[in-house]
């Protein structure tokens, strides 16, 4: 090949990109008002005192985040970080084969499809989780249908347990697995599948070795945008698991809510980021090592 | 029979409602290049995608290599495809797109390994095994998708216009490298294309195809000399029509009269009788412009007027309006200073030799 002066697109880009900064304006302002001065402030609550009557008192201490090593603490961030996974494994599960359905059709059905998966928001997420009580209760909808199939003789008593929490979940982030998932696989170009087939890959081959760490991004997307919601959730484990299935988020509101502990609550809060954050770290650089799974 | 490498026996396949392919047969001898010539929207990619396997024909059946392929997956079949896009995985390095179909096969390591670099050898790229595909020219992705079809050693590599989103240059240099690729393997080559030149320059032989019908099969002498219809006429080369009825065959030679032209002498087709209405087709580049109008008895001249001259590089081509219904294009070589160089306007005669014409019963 000759060499030509062509400019690389880097080149291109650089002064246009510099030029552009100021768009970020609007939403750093935003940004910094409404999300990181609050930020700041509960940070800097989590290391005052409750009051007697509870309020703030500004004195520093570490007690907030010693009080966190306690086995009924620790119990209840394992099982938000076990429901969190298994949510997360159960929405790719169930979001990767529609996502490649979705993505495989002609172009109409495709939007058909995406407006299908968006219903649901057009509906309160709480009305929504209410009527999961209706669906899985003693005598609701479920047991009533297995029931009457014959395929159990006793109702089956699912809600207000960690598996009816579980549920709720999956059922609630699911559009957040399939979306990014959709989107990864929409931009995958098919006839690299056809490539792999012509080259003897077999439907399993074809699958883990170019359709999944092609979709990778979408994966990782997906499993963030459901494991990070799940683990703070508090609705659905608050009306799904009927207090007993305690998660982080439900602690949380605990404490600020009923108890009148902020300084606690923030605490709190601030090791739940915390452990998003490095979850989130960890997943990311694991997807980025491994050029194949 | 034991020679062909490929059989296809009166295949045909719908898309919807489109008859996609018609009752296509053609056999491909091993070892051969092939190629499939037509417009787009004549079928040819979809019989790749037939002997790939990707696609089921609605009727008839294909054999590779004396085995029915019907109902036999792409993983199964001894062919390899070059995709127009190359296709190559973009989260694989270059010797892994290559090694992939090895390993799909469960070679052995070490021999996977000798395999890739001899593959590489071949197609130039020795040194880039550890490039990833977006990283590499276009030229460069072409050989790889190439190697990653060679290297598995299949009876029929089949390429859907690999050459297509080349740059004029470098399509003929790959069009010379491919040809000593497939001369050295030995593999059979099934080629796609829509362009002329590449298919009359590497196939030993070609089949033209339109609206899923096969026109004619031949090699690019036969195609390109003896075009059997108008249209594969018209597909390759520059020809100009001329319609007329044969009114006298004295043996070798015969007589066409045709409207408002002088009589037109050309060799006497077999099958045609004194009375036939004919097509008859004359390569531009066979055509000559002169100012003189004496003709011998195995020549032809008609008189015209040049409407316009275009400077091509490589040859001149000129629209010589012979009349109303006549306007002929002829291309002759440009030899530079010394050349006659005819004008618009000018009164000049478009001379031809008998054998030149191309006669086509209507």
């Amino acid at each position: 090949m000759s060499v030509t002066s062509i400019p690389t697109s880097h080149q291109v880009q650089n002064p246009a990109h510099r030029r552009s900064g100021w768009l970020l304006a609007p939403a750093a302002l935003w940004m910094g008002a409404f999300f990181f001065l609050p930020l700041l402030v509960v940070l800097a609550i989590s290391f005052a005192s409750r009051g007697t009557y509870g309020g703030v008192e500004w004195t520093f201490s570490l007690a907030n985040y010693l009080n966190l090593v306690d086995p009924l603490y620790l119990k209840i961030f394992l099982r938000s970080l076990v429901l969190a996974s298994l949510a997360t494994v159960f929405c790719l599960l169930l979001g990767f084969p529609l996502a490649y359905h979705m993505a495989r059709l002609p172009a109409r059905w495709q939007w058909a499809w995406i407006v299908l998966i968006m219903i649901p928001f057009w509906t309160n997420f709480l009305v929504r989780t209410y009527a999961w009580m209706f669906i899985l209760r003693t005598e609701g909808l479920m047991n009533q249908a297995l029931l009457s199939m014959g395929l159990i003789d006793t109702p089956i008593e699912i809600l207000y347990t960690e598996g009816a929490v579980l549920i709720g979940l999956v059922y609630g982030y699911l559009p957040f697995m399939v979306l990014p998932l959709y989107a990864a696989l929409a931009r995958l170009d098919y006839s690299v599948v056809e490539a792999a087939w012509d080259l003897y890959a077999t439907a399993w081959a074809r699958f883990w070795r170019v359709i999944l760490p092609l979709a990778k991004p979408g994966v990782i997307a997906g499993c963030l945008l459901v494991f990070i919601p799940s683990l703070g959730a508090f609705i659905t484990p608050d009306i799904l698991g009927g207090g007993k299935t305690m998660m982080v988020g439900n602690l949380i509101q605990h404490e600020y809510l009923v108890v009148r502990d902020w300084p606690f609550g923030s605490a709190i809060s601030f090791v739940l980021m915390g452990a998003v954050l490095l979850s989130a770290v960890l997943y990311l650089k694991m997807g980025r090592d491994g050029a194949e799974w | 029979m034991a020679d062909n490498s490929v059989q296809i026996r009166e295949v045909v396949k719908f898309h919807g409602a489109t008859l996609a392919v018609d009752r296509l047969s053609l056999e491909i001898r091993r070892g051969e290049f092939f190629s499939i010539l037509g417009p787009s929207g004549a079928g040819k990619t979809t019989v790749l995608r037939l002997l790939a396997g990707f696609e089921h024909p609605d009727r008839g059946d294909i054999w590779i290599e004396g085995q029915s392929m019907q109902g036999v997956p792409p993983n199964l079949r001894p062919v390899n495809l070059v995709f127009q896009s190359y296709a190559l995985f973009p989260h694989l390095t270059v010797f892994g797109n290559i090694a992939f179909g090895l390993e799909m096969q469960r070679v052995f390591k070490a021999e996977i390994a000798a395999r890739v670099q001899s593959a590489l050898e071949m197609v130039k790229l020795t040194g880039k095994e550890r490039r990833y595909p977006p990283h590499l020219s276009g030229g460069e992705q072409q050989r790889v998708a190439l190697a990653r079809a060679l290297v598995n050693r299949p009876a029929v590599v089949l390429l859907d216009e690999p050459l297509g989103a080349l740059d004029q240059q470098l399509r003929q240099e790959m069009q010379v490298e491919l040809k000593t690729i497939q001369e050295q393997v030995g593999i059979t080559f099934i080629y796609v294309t829509h362009h002329q030149e590449e298919a009359l320059t590497m196939s030993d032989r070609l089949a033209v195809m339109d609206h899923g019908r096969l026109l004619q099969v031949g090699s690019p002498q036969d195609i390109y000399e003896a075009p059997a219809s108008v249209f594969v006429a018209d597909f390759i080369g520059v020809s100009n029509r001329l319609t007329g009825t044969i009114d006298r065959l004295d043996g070798a030679a015969c007589t066409v009269t045709v409207p408002d032209l002088p009589p037109v002498r050309v060799r006497t087709p077999p099958h045609l009788r004194a009375g036939s209405q004919v097509t008859l087709l004359l390569r531009a580049e066979r055509l000559e412009l002169s100012q003189d109008g004496s003709r011998s008895e195995r020549e032809n001249a008609a008189p015209g007027r040049v409407l316009k001259s275009l400077y091509n590089g490589g040859d001149m081509e000129y629209r010589v309006r012979l009349t109303e219904r006549h306007t002929w294009r002829v291309r002759v070589p440009n030899r530079g200073a010394g050349q006659k160089r005819f004008l618009p306007g000018e009164a000049v005669f478009v001379r031809w030799l008998a054998d030149e014409g191309v006669v086509l019963p209507e």
